[in-house]
């Protein structure tokens, strides 16, 4: 029994006083601004941008008032219905912690202070210092952060102005080592959305990607798809998940330990015959020198380093194998785990090769998308400079910029100084690991702009701001999707912005002709752009208005319905063996090394997702800050009854460098191993004008201080942090 | 007559919260109140766990203490398929419905009525199903007539193994859970 | 071990329930109490003694009416949709014993008025003369005098017993779910009452009376409890577990000291010593017995809705 004590009594009616205060239907919060205000539903299509996964959705006026958003029917990537993200979509639109108008600094950076400037001001300073930093260092010297499809426009302005460097946190800190090491597997990456045939595979193996808790609509409709096939699921995190809970194996794995069972796996299929030996004579490049190293790797030899029993190794490998090529080993999303990544994911890749799942029904399907020319824009100046992100290829098989790179490069100045910063839509120190780095890096900056909806920690430390309307109060770039269907789909506003938000396909615009690029901008507005490329694809914009999405022709999908079998490798073949990782100085065939471990008494810090939240983006969106107010810090029921904490109570976290977190919940459980700790990433918000979402819960990036770099690509693991636990007074 | 009920696969519900926040937006209710939540109902030690996901909202009782108990007649059972319904000006905010809920599914609303799960009745009236049945993402939820032997909740019913809450309070639930 | 989550967190209800706060404890301690002066007015009207200036039974009705209207108020203050109160009245909804109190509630009143009539107090009768002639006319029909008796027994008794039933009606909380409830109010509400006549009385044979009827009382009271209790860890397992939260959980310690110690079994000997002529009449006991009373019904309306079926996990 566990008695209700005096202390939750108080913090009962405490909450409830809160509560009461905080009371007011969400959509009563702020009245629109309403032009014209019409009686009864309307209805609009749009597409999402909660997360980047840019679901089809409609949005529903009441009475001329933002009511809510739903699925789009026609929309082959959200099959008509939303996350949870996307329908609390409104939530955005009614944050009253949202961004209002454009904001220049006043004090220091990071100390939030600012004064409210009009656009014409805020534009013009930027465009003064740009001019500035082009003629003292040149146009390189501007880098471009970003994330979403709504950077579009914005890149192309500082395309015009000679820029070349643009990163996105999420190739160095996310999916790019498992695009890398399927790029040098197959010659294609995984992309976005990802081409994993979720649906149809029989067989699903999910190794720490937390589908369900991690709603990327698509993959977690396809999900449930598979199991409600009966598909065979099994799972490796060190955490129980929601998808461990739908598995028919769920493998506790040691954290960091991934490559030695993926090794180990194709082991027992290699030397048990049980890989597609028609498709890896036919497809494969180097079997034989794979198959000698691979047979060394023994589910025996496994066992101590993965903790998983060599007879449950040996009974996923079959259960793999019995349903190939309908098994799909899911390459997961957010990779960047311990600096091994890019092997590991090629690991991943190889063990899909045997399957012989790549191209086939069940494993991963090619994608297709709908031809539509991009706008004929004059030509953007030859930059005189190499990218600064990967100085002398130092990581040979990065096919995109890295972020932490061009971060390296504002810090240092090497190989050239970076001195203006545009970010756009990324909240950088709760995407990059150590964000005192970035703090310094920041600091050498001429120029600091971050445009975003709300103040996030990033936008604290920016010289000037700019308000962005939301995705329902404006028109993006439309959506030409690689997928499984073609289409095309369109963002369309929905509703006005409140206050002094402004689209970005118009700070874009007007940004250049602030520069004097007026030129690369011969449209007058955004509907003409889109008008212009969409009538070009032969296609009706008044129908693309109507309908939100058009769909393209049926074209294969796999190759039994007539895809070629086309590997871009060096090989033209799916490398086995790769001979240019061997001339790189790497391993050729993957090889496990056992991670380091954490000084007595830590815990190795683990993240994730929640499926109401995404990234550090929604903690103030009303809906869904409700839905999950705060985050919490899972600790094995036996750790903690040594701590003697219970469910509920506050703890802090300290990491190996000292950095003590902010004070958070703890979530007493069995569904986690004892020697790690698991919290959702996002939370802990620091700016001060995130006045709902400030101070809930902790963050974890704040706890990253360390991160092992993949040697392949330049990815930054974030696994490599340990923790120990803070009684709270 | 209709008897309607909802019917929920645990194995393919994987707790998005999508029913509740769609709940949120449809029908308005304010912020830090829930009309349906998500359970996770974890058994076992690590590593042999099982765990069932479920959304949870007002049963809709075939047997309604929160009817019964009401002094005013404000909780009742609404016609259309015995959608169990709260007149907001007929509550005077007794509590007396809260405190005979074995799900605790209702709650007093800001404004002072007794609030809950209306099973969406405003668009179950128009043949739509409800709306957090209309946004599940992983289609775990099903909403019917548990009277029609061809509809396709009790289909299945019929066909799989369910359970219901707290079955043992003789409240006669009509929110069935799918094992 | 078994981990249950729960996304929802409505409040009053969650983490448990939590809707009455001490408006609802006070009001049913003041209801059972009405109930038990109502009983006794109606005893010594029934029995003749109102025509004896000094008896308690001329004071108590008017006394009855002030408390019982301050418990109402009480129960209004509770009410979160006040504005809509009259609502009651436009009803009669016959499973749900709010509706009977709030119709009991309604005739107690001109009940206890025509027990007041019956000999109106001095005070007044020197205030309004015409009082005087309104009692004389009625004391003039005996019969009716009597039944008038009768009737404040009648709906004292079910005054007493709602307070319970209100309760032991909302099944989903274990803890009330039974029916020695309706019982358990009523004796304790009778207890409490002979209490409180005991110290307002002004005759000596009146407050022995009393204080002897008291111990009987609550000499049943703790054989109701016992029942009580013993029903609920013979029951399922959560009506164990609500027990338990009684006898050895979060609301042990008042039950036992307040409940049971300080409010049955201290004034129980004190009193049993007292109309033994040991030690004399204070009113220490009946303090301790009024104080237990209110504190039985807090103990029984906090406990019972922290007592729930989920699972009785709590």
């Amino acid at each position: 029994m566990n008695p209700l004590s005096r202390r939750k009594f108080l913090k009962i009616s405490g909450a409830t006083i809160a509560a009461a205060a905080a009371v007011g239907t969400i959509s009563k919060a702020i009245e629109t601004s309403d032009a014209a205000k019409q009686k009864g539903i309307q209805k609009i299509p749009t597409f999402c941008d909660i997360c980047f996964w840019k679901c089809g959705a409609i949005a529903y006026l009441r009475n001329g008032k933002l009511w809510k958003v739903e699925g789009n029917p026609l929309d082959p990537l959200s099959r008509g219905r939303l996350c949870p993200r996307g329908t609390g979509g409104i939530g955005a639109h009614y944050d009253p912690d949202r961004l209002r108008s454009p904001l220049i600094r006043t004090q220091e950076r990071g100390e939030e202070m600012w004064k409210e400037v009009t656009w014409d001001e805020a534009l013009g300073y930027i465009a003064d210092k740009m001019q500035k930093i082009k003629s003292q260092y040149g146009a390189e010297s501007m880098a471009l952060f970003s994330h979403g499809i709504g950077v579009n426009f914005l890149k192309h302005t500082l395309k015009a102005y000679g820029a070349i460097n643009f990163a996105a946190p999420s190739f160095a800190q996310c999916r790019g080592p498992r695009d890398v090491g399927f790029k040098l597997t197959y010659g294609e990456d995984v992309s976005s959305p990802e081409r994993t045939d979720i649906k149809n595979s029989q067989c699903l193996v999910l190794i720490g990607s937390h589908l369900g808790e991690n709603m990327h609509n698509t993959q977690a409709q396809e999900f449930a798809d598979a199991v409600q096939n009966d598909a065979s699921i099994i799972v490796v995190d060190p955490r129980f998940s929601v998808a461990a809970s739908k598995a028919k194996y769920y493998l506790p794995i040691k954290p960091g330990t991934d490559l030695a069972l993926l090794l180990a796996w194709m082991n027992v299929i290699v030397s048990e015959n049980l890989y597609d030996k028609e498709y890896v004579e036919k497809y494969g490049f180097g079997f034989e020198q794979f198959k000698a190293e691979i047979l060394s790797y023994t589910p025996e030899w496994a066992y101590p380093e993965t903790g998983i029993e060599p007879k449950l190794i040996r009974a996923t490998a079959r259960e793999m194998a019995r349903y190939k090529p309908a098994t799909l080993i899911h390459p997961g999303r957010h990779v960047t785990w311990y600096g091994d990544d890019a092997q590991r994911s090629r690991a991943i890749a190889l063990l899909n090769a045997l399957m012989g799942s790549w191209g086939r029904k069940g494993g991963f399907y090619y994608p297709v998308n709908m031809d539509v020319p991009g706008y004929p824009y004059p030509a953007y100046p030859t930059p005189a400079k190499e990218k600064v992100d990967n100085p002398n290829k130092k990581y040979p098989f990065a096919h995109e910029a890295i972020t932490t790179g061009i971060r390296e490069a504002t810090l240092t100045g090497n190989p050239y100084p970076i001195k203006g910063w545009f970010v756009y839509a990324t909240n950088l120190l709760q995407a990059l690991p150590n964000e005192d780095i970035t703090k310094q890096a920041i600091q050498n900056l001429d120029l600091m702009v971050v445009v975003d909806v709300i103040p996030s920690e990033i936008a604290g430390w920016a010289d000037v701001v700019l308000p962005e309307s939301v995705y329902l109060e404006r028109y993006d770039d439309i959506n030409v999707e690689w997928f499984r269907d073609s289409f095309v789909a369109l963002r369309q506003p929905v509703v006005e912005s409140p206050h002094e938000q402004k689209p970005n396909w118009w700070i874009a615009k007007k940004l250049a002709e602030k520069l004097g690029f007026g030129n690369y901008y011969p449209w007058k507005d955004v509907e003409e752009y889109i008008n212009h490329r969409i009538t070009a694809a032969g296609l009706s914009f008044d129908e693309l208005k109507k309908n939100g999405i058009i769909l393209g022709a049926n074209q294969p999908n796999y190759f039994d319905e007539g895809v070629p079998a086309e590997f871009p490798t060096p090989s033209g073949k799916i490398e086995f063996f790769s001979l240019q990782l061997q001339q790189a100085g790497f391993d050729p065939v993957p090889k496990y090394k056992r991670p380091a471990g954490g000084p007595a008494g830590s815990f190795r810090l683990l993240y994730g997702r929640a499926p109401v939240h995404s990234f550090s983006r929604t903690q103030s969106n009303r809906i869904l800050s409700d839905a999950m107010p705060e985050n919490e810090v899972w600790l094995n029921a036996n750790i903690a009854e040594r701590y003697g904490l219970k469910s509920g109570e506050y703890i802090k976290l300290k990491n190996q460098d000292g950095v003590v977190s902010n004070k958070v919940k703890v979530k007493v459980t069995e569904r986690i191993r004892q020697d790690c700790i698991y919290m959702v990433h996002g939370f802990g918000h620091t700016a001060k004008g995130l006045k709902h979402a400030f101070g809930k819960g902790a963050s974890d990036s704040q706890l990253l201080t360390r991160f092992e770099t993949d040697p392949l690509m330049g990815g930054t693991g974030m696994n490599v942090n340990f923790v120990t636990i803070e009684m709270e007074g | 007559m209709a008897r309607f009920g909802m019917v929920i696969d645990t194995k393919k519900c994987v707790g998005c919260m999508d029913c509740v926040v769609a709940c949120k937006t449809e029908n308005d209710v304010p912020e830090a109140f829930n009309r349906d939540w998500i359970v996770q109902d974890v058994r076992g030690k690590n590593p042999d766990l099982h765990m069932e996901i479920r959304t949870e909202r007002c049963n809709h009782c075939d047997n309604p203490p929160c009817v019964y108990c009401c002094p005013t007649g404000a909780s009742h059972v609404h016609d259309l398929g015995g959608i169990v319904l709260v007149t907001h000006d007929l509550c005077i905010g007794c509590k007396a419905c809260l405190a005979s809920c074995p799900y605790d599914a209702r709650f007093i609303h800001p404004e002072g009525y007794a609030d809950k799960c209306t099973f969406c009745v405003h668009r179950v009236e128009r043949g739509l199903d409800p709306a957090c049945v209309s946004v599940c993402p992983t289609h775990c939820m099903y909403f019917g007539d548990l009277d029609d032997p061809n509809s396709q909740v009790s289909k299945l019913l019929a066909s799989r193994k369910n359970h219901s809450l707290i079955p043992e309070a003789g409240t006669k639930p009509q929110m069935f859970y799918l094992v | 071990m078994n981990e249950y989550t729960t996304t929802r967190h409505n409040e009053l209800v969650d983490p448990s329930l939590h809707i009455w706060g001490w408006e609802i404890p006070v009001y049913l301690f003041i209801g059972g109490l009405v109930a038990g002066m109502m009983i006794i007015t109606g005893y010594f009207i029934f029995k003749g003694k109102y025509k004896d200036k000094a008896c308690v039974c001329r004071s108590l009705p008017l006394l009855g009416m002030i408390i019982l209207s301050a418990g109402m108020f009480a129960l209004f203050l509770d009410l979160e949709h006040k504005l809509y109160t009259w609502r009651l009245y436009l009803t009669f909804k016959a499973t749900s014993p709010m509706s009977w109190g709030a119709w009991i509630l309604i005739v107690v009143y001109p009940t206890m008025i025509a027990s007041f009539l019956v000999n109106v107090p001095e005070y007044f009768s020197r205030k309004f003369p015409w009082m005087v002639g309104i009692s004389e006319k009625l004391q003039q029909h005996k019969y009716a005098v009597k039944n008038i008796g009768v009737v404040n027994m009648l709906l004292g008794g079910l005054l007493g017993i709602y307070t319970g039933v209100l309760l032991s009606a909302l099944g989903a909380r274990p803890l009330w779910n039974s029916s020695m409830l309706w019982l358990l109010f009523l004796v304790s509400g009778l207890s409490a009452a002979s209490a409180f006549v005991h110290m307002v009385a002004k005759r000596v044979e009146e407050r022995e009376l009393l204080a002897k009827a008291d111990n009987g009382f609550l000499i049943l009271e703790i054989f109701v409890i016992g029942l009580f209790i013993i029903g609920m860890l013979t029951s399922t397992k959560v009506h164990i577990q609500s027990a338990l939260v009684l006898l050895s959980g979060l609301y042990a310690p008042a039950f036992w000291v307040f409940v049971l110690g300080i409010g049955i079994v201290i004034p129980l000997i004190l009193q049993l010593l007292a109309v033994n002529h040991k030690i004399k009449h204070t009113p220490i006991a009946p303090i301790m017995v009024i104080v237990g009373g209110l504190v039985l019904r807090f103990v029984i309306v906090y406990a019972g809705q922290y007592t729930h079926w989920v699972d009785a996990a709590f």
